[in-house]
């Protein structure tokens, strides 16, 4: 599940959750998954970590990725 | 000029012995002639052709030249051939393959352009030419006929159309950058990216950015960067600079390369003022590196701060819909105890009715409009003739008490 999976699905619920007329077992139903996407997002978010690195081709034609001296 | 092929047939090694066939007898010379100053010292063509080239080439610098274009001719072995002219003179003129590169299209016929070279003698035929490595035209005319060619095509192809154009990913991981990576516009997009998210990754894939191998390098980094698939977002960038060194961006092959990106691509070319064929075609435009790096890098913070309104948006839906759900519980009691006292009192008033209904079937209410009641000492009605015996008493019930009384006479209705 991708970041911006879990952004557009916590919108729908939100906005769902916003509707006068779901029922209230829908309601809890769709709040705990929020809830749940909601630590997924923020974890995600958090797990990045900086970095400047450069693309290499080596002979073989293979491509790697080294952190660039900063 | 195989006309001009003369006999190399100058008395060679005449030396000092005597010219037997002379038909005059020889001048007086010096011992030792310098070279070419006796026909024993003749030169050879092809010595005498380079003293040309050196005394042409050696004597006059690189210099600019203007003048109208005629006679064009682009040779299969990538020269060009043709002349610059005048009212009075003409030059003629070769650009080499090799700078042919740096040329943006070749001149047209009757083209007035402006030229820089040196003069060049091709010692096979003493041939001089005006040896051209850059030119353009009036007004900028050549670059601006390489470019609008080149727009066309790839307008044919559609990769100008708006519709094609990818949009950004909102949230980014992994960004790569293709350009010079020493340039001014990787350090700029660094800083810019890393301002607006310290998490940011940033992967450079280089390429020269300017030069005749620009385009090839350029080319072969997008390559690359599609093979690696690792991106989500390319930005493909150079700082500033003259309309030559950002020329690569306007080539063809490489506003191709670009179209072709695997991943949403932003070009940033240049300056503001400066519009590329790659700014053509990329999904976005950006006006310099640092603006690519804003377009390309959303701000962490604002990230963050929308995951928490979006916490606070289900914590007071919920609350809401629980609070609603609570007063919806008290209204619904209420209105089924309004509906059941309703009921009981519409009961109330049917047993009223019902009641008055009795009331007015009650003989007592007949009794109190002076009728009378005859009852037997057992309890029940004497209601007809028959059932009272004579000289019997019996109780009559009026609307105030009980009568004893005792029947004397018996009459029928119909005797």
């Amino acid at each position: 599940m991708s970041f911006e999976d879990d952004l557009a699905r916590l919108d729908a619920i939100a906005r769902a959750l916003e509707n006068d007329r779901l029922p209230l077992d829908d309601a809890l139903k769709l709040f705990e998954e929020g809830v749940a996407r909601l630590r997924s997002a923020t974890q995600s978010l958090a797990a990045a970590e900086g970095r400047v690195q450069q693309l290499v081709e080596q002979a073989d034609g293979t491509l790697t990725v080294k952190d660039r001296p900063k | 000029m195989t006309e001009r092929r003369r006999d190399r047939g100058a008395p060679h090694g005449a030396g000092d012995s005597p010219d037997l066939f002379a038909a005059t007898p020889p001048r007086a010379r010096k011992p030792s002639a310098d070279p070419g100053e006796a026909p024993d010292t003749a030169l050879t063509v092809s010595t005498l052709a380079g003293y040309l080239a050196a005394i042409v080439e050696g004597s006059t610098a690189p210099l600019w030249v203007r003048g109208e274009v005629t006679g064009f001719k682009a040779h299969r072995n990538g020269h060009w051939y043709f002349a610059l002219r005048d009212a009075h003179a003409q030059l003629r003129c070769v650009v080499w393959a090799r700078d042919t590169q740096r040329v943006p299209a070749p001149p047209d016929e009757g083209m007035q352009i402006t030229a820089f070279g040196r003069f060049s003698v091709y010692a096979a035929r003493t041939d001089v030419r005006f040896a051209i490595t850059r030119l353009d035209a009036a007004g900028d005319g050549l670059w601006r006929k390489a470019f609008e060619r080149a727009r066309a095509n790839l307008e044919k192809d559609g990769l100008l159309d708006p519709a094609g154009k990818r949009p950004l990913p909102s949230y980014p991981r992994v960004i790569a950058v293709v350009t010079s990576p020493d340039g001014a516009a990787l350090h700029d997009i660094v800083s810019v990216a890393t301002r607006r998210d310290p998490k940011i990754r940033i992967v450079v894939i280089p390429a020269a950015v300017q030069g005749e191998s620009a385009p090839a390098q350029i080319v072969a980094a997008l390559r690359r960067l599609s093979r690696w698939g690792g991106a989500d977002v390319a930005i493909v960038a150079r700082g500033g600079g003259s309309r030559e060194e950002l020329w690569a961006f306007n080539d063809e092959r490489v506003a191709r390369a670009v179209a072709a990106s695997d991943v949403p691509t932003i070009s940033a070319i240049g300056h503001e003022v400066d519009v590329s064929l790659c700014d053509l075609v990329a999904d976005v435009r950006a006006a310099t590196p640092s603006a690519a790096a804003e377009a390309a890098v959303p701000v962490r913070a604002d990230i963050e701060a929308g995951l928490s309104r979006t916490a606070r948006r289900l914590r007071s839906a919920l609350t809401y819909r629980a609070e609603r759900a609570r007063s919806d519980l008290t209204r619904n009691a209420r209105e089924l105890s309004l509906r059941a006292r309703r009921v009981v009192e519409l009961r109330r008033a049917w047993l009223t009715a019902v009641g008055s209904t009795i009331d007015a079937l009650s003989p007592m209410k007949t009794l109190q409009r002076g009728y009378a009641v005859a009852r037997s000492d057992d309890g029940s009605t004497l209601s007809s003739v028959g059932e009272f015996i004579a000289g019997r008493e019996f109780t009559l019930t009026v609307r105030d008490g009980d009568v004893r009384a005792r029947s004397v006479e018996r009459k029928d209705d119909a005797s």
